[in-house]
């Protein structure tokens, strides 16, 4: 709360003279809310699956039952069998704690992007693809541009189609979804909302699928990190830090 | 600038008020309970959300129960520490000498032996043991709910926690009288129709099904009623958080 204040003057000191800034300030606060409860979440999850790196579906699951999925890493538990005779170094406690704080950054932060963003129009203008970017040759004119390395020109002042539809599958899908699983492997919760879990096929099948949503919000992570590098690294994160629209190739 | 002075004064405001509402919600969180034993230090504030949410939307929810169907062919006891001299002599004697103490704040402490336990109502579940570290298993639970043995020895009105002891040195929890009171929470003697085996805590083990398997302490000996965890171990509400694990197990 007390970090706005410095924010706001930061973009309107060092914006261009009345051009609104790149980012608006509810997407800069909270997208960097996001990547800190994510990395530290992504981190925490990590560590937390060694204990036990096998998935499985249906209801139950366990040491004496055969995995769908085994990681064939080594376990931090000897209560696993992993065919290593050593077990790596234990930190689960800590690593749920924090996986379990971090989750209700996440969750607190998606409530007022979610709520901010539907009061400001950032879905309906920036997300949903615009009416002439709403066809499949408009979808192959990005990635043709993206294979070509052809410099963006509108880029720096607006999503293309492609980005928007990334955006709208991580924002509506991917990280609610996420959130969904995780809740579901809450027994506590479970007890009060037992469809949560049910209706995912039961708890082994929701941990299933919590692990697999989280390679598919890494994979977009790590696309999207690459983007930003190949499209000039500090010029779009400070675009989402302070707002500032000036790129090297506008000057 | 003087709409840069507005939004400035606009957030200090929103900041101000953030402050006192956080203030003011600390206050109630204490004078309702609803701050954990472990929620000091830096994952205090993610703690005492996730137990103040649960308290205040599932505390009288029901854990998940299965058909006979769904019960574990494989059941998985988890690794024990070699038990210490004391169980081993019980489990010579088949266990007809284990008791069970019910002290602090209540009417009538009282020693119960097994037979004293199995005279109460009993009850069975079939429920879900879900451990931390990921794997699960569905079965049978047959014992006394714990109320009953709470109603026998008159809990005093100011009591709010529960704290049990296993016979295995420092291995010892505590649950709030939410879940002490809940008809789920079963002095366990028997599983899946047979007696309570050693592998999964017999011959007495407090099941609560609402929260992680490390909250269900097996081979207990010792109740202890009181309105402070303050005066136990390091304060923190049980051995778990002194090893760096949270107090409050439902998430």
């Amino acid at each position: 709360m007390a970090a706005s204040p410095t924010i706001t003057n930061i973009s309107v000191s060092r914006t261009e003279a009345g051009a609104p800034p790149r980012h608006s300030l509810l997407v800069r606060v909270t997208h960097w809310l996001t990547t800190i409860a994510f990395l530290a979440l992504l981190v925490t999850g990590l560590e937390i699956v060694i204990s036990h790196p096998r998935f499985y579906w249906g209801e139950t699951g366990n040491s004496g039952t055969t995995p769908w999925l085994n990681l064939h890493i080594p376990a931090s538990r000897d209560t696993v069998p992993t065919g290593y005779g050593y077990t790596m170094p234990d930190q689960n406690g800590w690593s749920r704690y924090l996986h379990f704080e971090a989750a209700w950054l996440l969750v607190i932060t998606a409530l007022i992007y979610g709520v901010g963003s539907l009061l400001n129009g950032h879905f309906r203008r920036d997300l949903v693809p615009a009416p002439g970017q709403r066809s499949w040759s408009a979808i192959r004119a990005v990635f043709a541009r993206y294979l070509r390395r052809a410099p963006d020109i509108e880029g720096a002042h607006t999503y293309n189609v492609v980005q928007r539809l990334s955006y709208l599958g991580v924002v509506f899908v991917l990280f609610p979804f996420i959130i969904w699983t995780g809740l579901a492997l809450s027994p506590g919760f479970n007890a009060a909302f037992p469809w949560f879990v049910n209706v995912l096929g039961g708890r082994q099948s929701a941990r299933t699928l919590h692990f697999l949503d989280t390679i598919a919000l890494t994979l977009f992570f790590l696309v999207h990190v690459a983007m930003v590098a190949l499209t000039g690294f500090w010029t779009r994160t400070r675009a989402m830090i302070t707002g500032d629209t000036r790129s090297k190739e506008g000057r | 600038m003087s709409l840069s002075r507005r939004k400035l004064i606009t957030t200090g405001l929103a900041a101000a008020a953030g402050v006192a509402g956080l203030a003011a919600a600390d206050r109630i969180a204490k004078a309702y309970g609803l701050i954990p034993p472990d929620g000091d230090g830096i994952y205090g504030p993610g703690e005492t959300l996730t137990y103040a949410t649960q308290r205040l939307l599932t505390r009288h929810s029901m854990a998940r129960e299965f058909p006979r169907s769904m019960i574990s062919e494989k059941p998985f006891g988890n690794e024990l520490a070699p038990p210490i001299e004391a169980f081993k002599k019980h489990q010579a004697a088949g266990f007809k000498d284990w008791t069970l103490s019910v002290d602090g704040m209540v009417a009538h402490p009282t020693v119960f032996s097994l037979a004293d336990l199995r005279s109460l109502p009993t009850k069975s579940q079939i429920t879900e043991v879900v451990c931390e570290e990921g794997w699960s298993y569905v079965a049978e639970w047959i014992g006394a709910p714990l109320h009953h043995v709470l109603d026998e020895v008159g809990v005093a009105p100011q009591a709010r926690y529960v704290v049990y002891r296993s016979i295995e040195k420092d291995w010892w929890e505590s649950i709030d009288m939410a879940d002490a009171a809940h008809p789920q929470t079963f002095l366990t003697m028997g599983m899946n129709n047979g007696e309570l085996p050693v592998q999964f805590g017999g011959p007495l083990r407090l099941r609560v099904p609402r929260q992680l398997g490390y909250k269900s302490v097996k081979f207990i000996t010792q109740l202890t009623v009181t309105d402070s965890m303050k005066k136990f171990g390091k304060g923190l509400g049980s051995a778990s958080p002194e090893a760096g694990y949270a107090w409050y197990a439902g998430i």
